[in-house]
């Protein structure tokens, strides 16, 4: 418990709570004294958007739920409600909607960081595994989310996804059916969608308190991918982590801000302000933005069943990586082959996006298939083979000679006396 | 190095030329001519005078198909709308009967509309509306301008969504557009009886007849006794698209001028932020930056 040790409670008060219950000691050993490499760029900010995002959902969400009215008669015209008389309610309502989108333009970043410096590997794999827990979780909240406006995109959406479940063999009919509550999608599948999507953020919000604790067992990554060695290549998570993490959210908000207040219906759907209608289909049936590369990969088998399996597959395989990828290496900064496979991946998922908002017709169906079978073949193939052909770069001898050179000016370490070397062993 | 980087490059050419290849097929719609709009933009504000106009287009040739249920007479008075005073709404509502009830004995009655009132819509149900229009209902009009688009493709929408060259009129532009694009179907084409062709209507057969024409509505006149704009179909689809615009997004001027605001507080509050975060990371010889920090080193 070494990273407990710094915390003293000075006042009686404070000693006779922290012996029944040191929980201010795990938030002191957590986000102040907690050792970060020093050498961390913005991308290891992210962590924080994320947690503000989460707490921006959460917050926004209970304030439309008061307002909201979860039934196949009223929930379009109660999410117009909030957004013409309830006082703020427009921005509470763009704030949520937009707040899903930047939620996952964060955590694309997050996962993609985590990809290239190699965040996954030993001793982090458990850490990473949690982290493709929550987006799946993220997954699922967004899903039923966006069915809960009830407009025509709302409706066939859910018709379509509960439908992609129908054809998982055996037990498909029966979670098809327990999610409908009938024999279509109607009244009492907005009904638990709504008590799903009220329930889930809490559950990503449990993932996520397990998720910062491997992080500090484990500690954080880092750019070049070494282990912090001294006291010299770290620096405490407070002041240092904490001022960066809080003007890197601030930024971030002001990117969240612009979407709310200049483009808030930008990242949705025209046809989802049209109220749902079972008799009418909408010409393309499309997810939002975060959905397309699973959705292009969805259709780019002809098979239903297969199709399901394959979009699955291209979540579930994420939490393979620790295993596929065979590089000692972590950082791909030092991995001359991997890093253009690397970048080369992010073109293709990105392609995916692209082509999962086009019509399954002609060239984008085809060009689907390639880009899949590049997705797959990313993680079964480039990441066991690169890692065993490759010859990695000749990397620092520590963190702090990455950051400095091999002759440090600044000796002085950040941490203070006595403090951990290494993150602590213990939660 | 070089020989993958090529690769990859090929290969993102080959599939874009793939689904480039792939998007050539098909649909003649043209895209709705772009409009300026007052309401546009980060400072856009509603004209006033405009939306009172659309109004009266809405009041005296739309309404009587198009329901617009989700507006209330006092939206009409208040800020950043058609501006029509509190006393003017009063007047306005209690012009039109509203079917109110069942009252103590049991009954269905009518009474005269109060501001707190939404715009009745001519027909009982829809079901009833879709029985008078030859099979389908025509579409209520509250958020009609934020559930038409028209797709502008790659790469305008990226364009699409920056500051200051950002375009989000794509709804009003197209009903605009509509409103404006009938003609003689092309040569060839069938136009069944109930269907008029227009040329910016998905697949061309639209149910609803040309609904404005030159001089169909009285604007007032300016103070020198001719009228402010001209009364053209023209300016008729521009008024009411406006109109349409505000009914759709009642608060957008309240949304607009609290994003500069906000907007203005965090960059600013990041400035100040990242003055601090440099100041407190002095103490151990500043901050690592870039992709690759080890592509930085100060020796």
């Amino acid at each position: 418990m070494s990273g407990h040790a710094t915390y003293v409670p000075k006042s009686r008060i404070a000693k006779w709570f922290e012996s029944r219950l040191p929980i201010v000691g795990l938030v002191h050993s957590s986000f102040i004294a907690f050792p970060v490499p020093r050498n961390l760029n913005y991308f290891w900010t992210f962590g924080a958007i994320l947690m503000a995002m989460l707490m921006s959902q959460i917050v926004t969400g209970i304030w439309l739920a008061m307002h909201y009215d979860p039934s196949a008669g009223n929930a379009f015209n109660s999410v117009e409600h909030i957004m013409r008389d309830v006082n703020y309610g427009w921005l509470l309502r763009y704030m949520h909607a937009n707040g899903a989108s930047m939620f996952f333009v964060a955590v694309y970043v997050h996962i993609f960081r985590a990809l290239y410096y190699g965040s996954y590997k030993a001793p982090r794999e458990v850490l990473y595994i949690l982290g493709v827990i929550i987006y799946l979780l993220m997954m699922a909240t967004a899903f039923l989310g966006y069915t809960l406006p009830w407009g025509q995109m709302s409706f066939w959406g859910a018709t379509v996804i509960t439908n992609i479940l129908a054809a998982i063999p055996i037990v498909g009919d029966t979670i098809q059916s327990l999610l409908w509550g009938g024999y279509s999608v109607g009244n009492p599948t907005i009904n638990r969608f709504f008590s799903l999507h009220y329930l889930l953020p809490f559950m990503i919000l449990g993932v996520v308190v397990l998720h910062v604790w491997a992080l500090h067992v484990t500690g954080q990554n880092n750019p070049t991918g070494i282990p912090i060695k001294s006291g010299k290549d770290a620096v405490p998570f407070t002041p240092y982590a904490t001022i960066k993490d809080v003007f890197a959210v601030v930024v971030f908000f002001v990117f969240f801000a612009y979407w709310i207040f200049y483009q808030p219906n930008y990242l949705g759907h025209a046809d989802n302000y049209v109220p749902a209608n079972a008799s009418v289909t909408p010409a393309h049936i499309v997810p939002e933005w975060y959905f397309l590369p699973f959705y292009a990969i969805l259709r780019a088998v002809p098979d239903k069943l297969g199709g399901v399996i394959l979009m699955f597959s291209a979540v579930i395989i994420l939490a393979f990586a620790p295993w596929l990828d065979t590089s000692r290496v972590r950082s791909a900064n030092y991995r001359p082959i991997y890093r253009q496979f690397f970048w080369l991946f992010v073109a293709v998922c990105v392609i995916l996006g692209w082509l999962g908002a086009k019509p399954p017709e002609g060239g984008y169906v085809l060009a689907s298939r390639i880009c899949t079978a590049y997705y797959f073949a990313h993680f079964l193939i480039v990441m066991p083979l690169v890692g065993l052909f490759e010859t990695p770069k000749a990397m620092p001898g520590s963190i702090l000679e990455s950051v400095t050179g091999p002759h440090p000016q600044y000796g002085g370490s950040g941490m203070p006396a006595g403090a951990a070397a290494a993150p602590s062993s213990k939660g | 190095m070089n020989t993958s980087r090529i690769l990859a490059a090929t290969l993102v050419a080959i599939l874009l030329g793939l689904a480039s290849a792939g998007a050539e097929d098909g649909h003649a719609t043209p895209n709705p001519p772009r409009e300026k709009w007052s309401f546009a933009g980060v400072f856009g504000k509603f004209d006033e005078a405009q939306l009172q106009r659309g109004f009266q287009v809405y009041r005296e040739v739309c309404s009587n198909c198009h329901s617009m249920s989700l507006v209330k007479f006092r939206n009409l008075a208040e800020k950043g709308g058609p501006g029509f005073t509190a006393g003017q709404v009063k007047a306005l509502s209690a012009e039109y009967k509203i079917k109110d009830g069942p009252n103590d004995s049991g009954d269905m009655f009518e009474r005269p509309g109060r501001p707190a009132d939404a715009f009745p819509s001519p027909f009982p149900n829809e079901k009833a509306a879709a029985a008078a229009n030859g099979g389908k209902a025509p579409p209520d009009f509250s958020v009609l301008a934020k559930a038409r688009t028209y797709e502008r493709g790659f790469p305008y929408f990226i364009f699409d969504a920056m500051p200051f060259i950002g375009y989000s009129e794509q709804g009003v532009d197209y009903i605009h557009a509509l409103l404006n694009g009938y003609e003689d179907a092309p040569k060839g084409m069938d136009v069944p009886a109930g269907t008029n062709y227009n040329k910016y209507y998905p697949g061309h057969l639209i149910a609803m007849a040309k609904p404005l024409s030159d001089g169909q509505v009285t604007y007032a006149k300016g103070a020198d006794g001719n009228p402010v704009v001209p009364e053209t179909a023209e300016q008729y689809s521009h008024d009411v698209a406006a109109f349409m615009s505000w009914a759709a997004e009642p608060h957008m001027e309240a949304r607009k001028a609290l994003g500069f605001r906000v907007i203005l507080f965090l960059i600013i509050l990041s400035g100040l932020l990242y003055y601090v975060k440099k100041k407190v990371w002095a103490d151990v010889g500043g901050e690592a930056h870039g992709l690759q920090p080890e592509l930085h080193k100060t020796s």
